[in-house]
């Protein structure tokens, strides 16, 4: 198949059709709504449902009853909007329903500013609504990463029938790059499966329901749950290595953040520096074990620097991949500021002088 | 040939997006890597807005571009705003129709063009931004100008193609006086 030069946001509502979701319930949020913009025109041409609803607090309620029926669905926002739906993840993981959800993030806290950030980053890999569940978090770094990926969240979400997670800058949404869809026309529906309710004529009653009163009944919930995320950190750890193999300096970043470090990284190396980059692609699962070894191997007094558009949240799981092994140095810009591939080139020549 | 970043900046309504957009899909008709990066913010008609377009053969790291190999200056905010950011040795296309003064680069190619009378004179004044990427392309020859004309053509074919003639005349303009390296005195 051909290239088509698109942007991020409308790329990914194709990439959804592509990969077969047919429901998405949405609300307008910058720098976002290209997705729900594109699929609001496409939707109904390949026989879709499209729904304004009126918050992201009834959005995410549709994606659970839509995810209950057992039809692959989806909602889209930006960082005020996820905030608002995370009652809504809670209950659709602890329904353990299938469902994707990208997250085009902004700057924050509270209303922020509409410009590219990677602040939610503590909120998606760490739960985001209450109690023991966690979202499978996926983080693009371009365009066509982000198409790709689209394909992966629904079939992770059919695997382990929980809420995943795409995580990107505003950036990726608003870029444009040239990308190919892998998957022709309108993709498979959800497959056949044992708790999705179609209507119980003919066979035993189904149940969805996450009110569980008697403690023991509710602990086997979470242990359920708790082996699901440990066979989801098991296999489906996602990661990129970029530069030297043995670096004096190791960089640790993601998505977008991730190419203008590969940028820095190119002009130290043609300075004779030698610098490595590591990129997860699952937040969570965060790949800590590739990460170690890639440390293990570093020569001694070797650097690790993790570099974020954020205050530093990210920099705790490279913490805990050391374990105390390493120290991590960070840097980040946030608020809508985006470190530039000259900042951090900087920092990398102050820390390999 | 060798990665090219191009930084086209102008007041919003302008066009700069739009023709940084046919650059990057003339260089994607060319088989090149391209990516485009909008600033994006709460922005409006009148006010600033600006795109880095990124070609290269090989895969783009960064979309975003600390020091750009070459600016299009569609106004004297953007000129003010990024000229020093520019790459030595760089390119700056400066739109003499809204810019009075010189540019202050004495160690990049500057190309002054009265954007507004060319594409006046190609038929439309709306055109001033291809006359632009005219000439950048003239100037530089990143890409055969063919692949751009086409690229130019395919932004119109949505019912507006009666606009597709004036357009690749402006871009025409522009590639001839980008050509003719009318280098600031």
């Amino acid at each position: 198949m051909s290239k088509v030069l698109m942007k991020g946001n409308e790329a990914l509502g194709e990439a959804a059709i592509r990969a077969g979701c047919v429901h998405f319930f949405g609300y307008p949020i910058t720098p976002q709504t290209e997705i729900p913009e594109y699929l609001c025109k496409r939707l109904p041409e390949v026989g879709g449902v499209f729904v304004q609803a009126e918050s992201e607090v009834a959005a995410i309620h549709m994606v659970y009853g839509a995810a209950g029926a057992g039809v692959k669905c989806m909602t889209s926002s930006s960082s005020p909007g996820i905030s608002l739906m995370a009652e809504g993840m809670s209950y659709i993981a602890a329904c353990e329903l299938p469902c994707v959800v990208i997250n085009m993030m902004r700057a924050g806290p509270g209303l922020g500013g509409i410009l590219p950030a990677q602040s939610d980053y503590f909120q998606a890999t760490r739960g985001h609504g209450h109690g023991d569940y966690q979202c499978l978090v996926l983080a693009p770094a371009s365009v066509q990463e982000a198409v790709d990926l689209m394909t992966l969240a629904f079939d992770l979400a059919e695997k382990y029938r929980n809420p995943v997670m795409v995580c990107a800058d505003g950036m990726i949404g608003q870029m444009m790059e040239p990308v190919e869809f892998r998957a022709e026309g309108r993709g498979p529906a959800m497959a056949e499966n044992d708790w999705a309710l179609t209507g119980c004529e003919g066979r035993p009653r189904r149940i969805v329901n996450s009110l569980h009163l008697a403690p023991e009944k509710n602990f086997a919930q979470n242990v359920r749950l708790k082996e699901k995320y440990d066979r989801a950190a098991r296999d489906e750890v996602r990661f990129e290595v970029y530069g030297d193999e043995r670096p004096d300096l190791l960089l640790v970043a993601f998505g977008t953040m991730a190419r203008i470090c590969k940028s820095a990284i190119d002009d130290a190396r043609r300075e004779g520096r030698r610098v490595g980059l590591f990129r997860p692609i699952t937040l969570n699962p965060w790949p800590y074990a590739p990460c170690r070894a890639i440390m293990d191997a570093m020569p001694e007094g070797a650097k690790v620097l993790d570099v974020e558009m954020s205050m530093g949240q990210m920099v705790y799981d490279v913490k805990l991949a050391a374990e105390g092994s390493r120290k991590i140095e960070f840097y980040g810009l946030a608020g809508g500021l985006v470190p530039s591939p000259d900042q951090v080139a900087e920092r990398i020549r102050a820390l390999l002088p | 040939m060798k990665a090219t970043s191009v930084l086209m900046a102008g007041f919003g309504g302008q066009g700069m997006l739009l023709a940084g957009k046919a650059l990057a899909q003339a260089a994607m008709a060319e088989g090149l890597q391209v990516s485009w990066l909008p600033s994006y913010g709460p922005e409006m008609r009148g006010g600033t807005a600006n795109v880095i377009v990124c070609v290269s053969k090989d895969p783009i790291a960064s979309p975003l571009v600390s020091r750009p190999d070459a600016l299009l200056a569609m106004n004297l905010p953007s000129l003010d705003r990024f000229e020093a950011s520019v790459a030595p040795g760089g390119t700056i296309v400066v739109n003499a129709t809204l810019v009075a003064r010189a540019c202050a680069r004495d160690d990049c190619r500057v190309v002054r063009v009265d954007a507004r009378a060319l594409a006046q004179a190609a038929g439309s004044e709306r055109a001033a931004n291809f006359v632009m990427l005219g000439a950048y392309v003239g100037a530089t020859a990143l890409l055969p100008t063919r692949a751009a004309e086409t690229a130019i053509a395919d932004e119109f074919r949505d019912g507006r193609e009666r606009h597709i003639a004036a357009n690749v005349l402006a871009f025409r303009a522009g590639v001839e006086a980008g050509s003719a390296n009318e280098v600031q005195a």
